[in-house]
């Protein structure tokens, strides 16, 4: 197969792009920059406006302002069929009319390709996604995986400059799915070509994607490799939408610059440790946020916080305990298995506690509240 | 999702058992055999036993070139007006099928408003329109697209226009929901792929609209073949079609086994083309229109 073939042609580049659908923003303000060759998942709830910057990129819907280049040129207002894109949808949209191999060679006879030329090629695609010899099939007799893998041919058969895909997994079984994922991935290494993939799952996004860009009412809350996302949240809801995460609220002892350890008196009783996240002042209202795998059980001693268990959900690799530390607040515990350690059962005080590095302290503002 | 329902009938949460279904259309199939099977059946029987069992009545029908060239017209109309409502009717119902809220609301009620009027208000309107000194004349020789007022009335262009009018809702709702059945998601699919919006209407809208398009034709036709009233009304004796034709034997010549014989031929190439079409949409079906 080709490869490499994203050059300066498979960039995408979104310009503070707004959307309004009357008096709702579904796109508010968001910048994004898609490198060529690079799989870029746009990553958040319903309503949080990944599918209309999808559409927008797709040209099925304009922006209110904002801009969209592709490949160097400015597309914002391009009919979709002149942009050279390719798509999958989250819906199966082979066409029920047609052979496999008519509807993979469908956009080839759409650039007027010879059919000879468009037969070789469909036949290529499809050893490509590994369904050889289903060309003659019509596309109500495979199941919805294939179906899939063949909307996916189509959509590369004509090298497009970018491949949008619009949650195309979410309607397989949970197996299929993960090993569609894989197969999508390695296919996009394989042809170098540039990917925007829209999903709400977030395993999903960080299994696939080399950056995720997360959005929360039509807000980019963050850009990162998977890595970054979860080790280093930039917002609470970040923090919060990948992975779980503990919150606890309080207030800072001293001011601290962003990425420096910071103490926190926690609302309810008790001192933690935390990493700053922007310039906190002193005695400023923050929460703190910390992974369940990073919080360290022991028995009850000193200063620290102590809480008493309330469960303990036993799941093979892991072990989850949720403990109450008093005044309305509840943590989760995770302990991997194989990591020593006493068994915790419910009843039992226990003593809690955290790196200021695994810890991160973000300023309680009117919008990051609920996670 | 939404739960989904079950296909049988559903009547206060309890399945209705077989034989209680079959109590509820008892009234219905016994009005049906009444006042449409029976009478058929005795003209039928008529056609072939009166006065003693005969073919003679059919062979008048295909015999004298003065019957076939009756229903050689009624084919011939019934054609023409298929084609002026799919023509008329396929943009109206595409155009419905893509619009909603009022603009659907008011095009809906202008294909279905026709619908419930009587047809013969409507023939009689077209009769107004149509004649010497009606609309249409007027308003011909008014712009002096012709010198003196021509005929309009008593043609067969004229017949298809009207029957046009009256059967043109039966083209439009089944092309319409046809249409309606097809996910935005394919246009859009197909526009993504590179074709021009010409192109993904040829290539992907009208071929899954395609059964929508044969029922409505379907219906059209047949309507048409036993059209009446208003061929009967706007087309006089030299354009006179086998419903009326049927309708002079019995009243006027008191012929009942020619009458018979007649509605026996209607009815065998009405049944020959519904089960024709019918093998069609069934083979669409197979090919899978909806996914």
């Amino acid at each position: 197969m080709r490869q490499g073939q994203a050059g300066a042609e498979g960039r995408v580049a979104v310009h503070d792009l707004v959307k309004r659908f009357g008096p709702v923003a579904a796109v508010d303000g968001v910048s994004l920059e898609v490198s060529p060759g690079e799989f870029v998942a746009l990553l958040g709830p319903s309503g949080s406006g990944k599918t209309t910057i999808l559409m927008a990129i797709a040209g099925f819907e304009y922006p209110t302002s904002g801009r969209i280049e592709i490949g160097g040129d400015d597309v914002t207002w391009a009919p979709a069929n002149t942009r050279n894109l390719g798509m999958v949808f989250q819906r199966y949209t082979l066409f029920p009319h047609m052979s496999v191999a008519e509807n993979i060679a469908f956009p080839l006879k759409m650039r007027g390709v010879a059919r000879a030329e468009r037969e070789r090629r469909a036949l290529a695609a499809l050893e490509t996604v590994r369904l050889g010899g289903y060309g003659e099939r019509r596309p109500n007799q495979l199941s919805g995986g294939q179906q899939q893998r063949i909307a996916l041919a189509r959509a590369i058969v004509y090298q497009p400059r970018v491949l949008l895909m619009d949650e195309p997994l979410s309607a397989l079984d949970k197996n299929l799915r993960e090993e569609m994922q894989l197969e999508i991935k390695h296919l996009q290494q394989q042809l170098g070509i540039t990917v925007v993939f829209v999903t709400h799952d977030q395993t999903e996004a960080m299994t696939m994607a080399d950056r995720v860009a997360v959005l929360d009412h039509g807000r980019l809350q963050q850009v990162g490799a998977p890595r970054d996302l979860y080790e280093t949240p930039a917002t609470p809801f970040v923090a919060g939408f990948i992975g779980e995460t503990n919150f606890l609220p309080g207030r800072t002892v001293a001011a601290a610059g962003d990425g420096m350890p910071v103490a926190v008196e926690l609302d309810g009783g008790g001192r933690a440790e935390a990493t700053a996240v922007g310039a906190l002042a002193a005695n400023a209202a923050v929460r703190v946020a910390v992974r369940p795998e990073r919080l360290a059980l022991a028995e009850p001693a000193g200063p620290g916080l102590a809480g008493t268990v309330i469960e303990a959900i036993y799941a093979g690799v892991a072990t989850t305990c949720i403990a109450d530390l008093g005044g309305e607040r509840r943590v989760r515990a995770r302990i991997a298995a194989g990591t020593g350690g006493r068994a915790w059962s419910a009843g039992e005080r226990v003593g809690v506690s955290w790196q200021a590095a695994d810890a991160r302290a973000f300023a309680t503002t009117a919008f990051g509240g609920q996670a | 999702m939404s739960a989904r329902r079950p296909a049988a009938f559903f009547l206060g949460g309890r399945h209705l058992s077989e034989a209680a279904s079959l109590a509820l259309i008892i009234p219905f199939l016994v009005l049906l055999f009444v006042v449409f099977l029976l009478p058929l059946g005795t003209l039928l029987h008529e056609s072939l036993l009166m006065p003693k069992p005969t073919t003679a009545h059919y062979q008048r029908v295909f015999g004298e070139p003065v019957y076939l060239r009756v229903m050689w017209r009624t084919a011939r109309i019934a054609v023409y007006v298929t084609i002026v409502t799919l023509l008329l009717g396929y943009p109206l119902a595409y155009v419905m099928s893509r619009s909603g809220g009022l603009r659907l609301g008011l095009m809906a009620a202008a294909v279905l408003l026709p619908l419930w009027t009587s047809v013969l208000v409507r023939t009689y309107a077209w009769m107004v329109l149509l004649q010497r000194n009606g609309l249409v004349n007027e308003a011909l020789t008014g712009i002096g697209i012709v010198d003196a007022p021509i005929r309009l009335l008593y043609t067969e262009g004229a017949v298809v226009l009207a029957m046009s009018h009256v059967l043109l809702p039966f083209m439009v709702l089944p092309v319409f929901s046809a249409l309606k059945g097809i996910p935005d998601d394919y246009p859009r699919a197909a526009l993504m792929l590179g074709a021009s919006n010409w192109s993904a209407f040829r290539e992907v809208v009208w071929p899954l609209s395609l059964p929508g398009v044969v029922s409505g034709c379907l219906m059209v036709f047949l309507l048409a073949l036993g059209f009446f009233i208003t061929p009967a009304l706007i087309g006089g004796p030299q354009q006179m079609m086998i419903a009326t034709l049927v309708s002079q034997q019995v009243r006027e010549m008191l012929n009942w086994p020619f009458a018979g014989a007649l509605v026996g031929v209607l009815l065998a190439f009405v049944l020959a083309l519904t089960i024709a079409f019918n093998r069609f949409i069934r083979l669409e079906r197979f090919v899978g229109t909806r996914s």
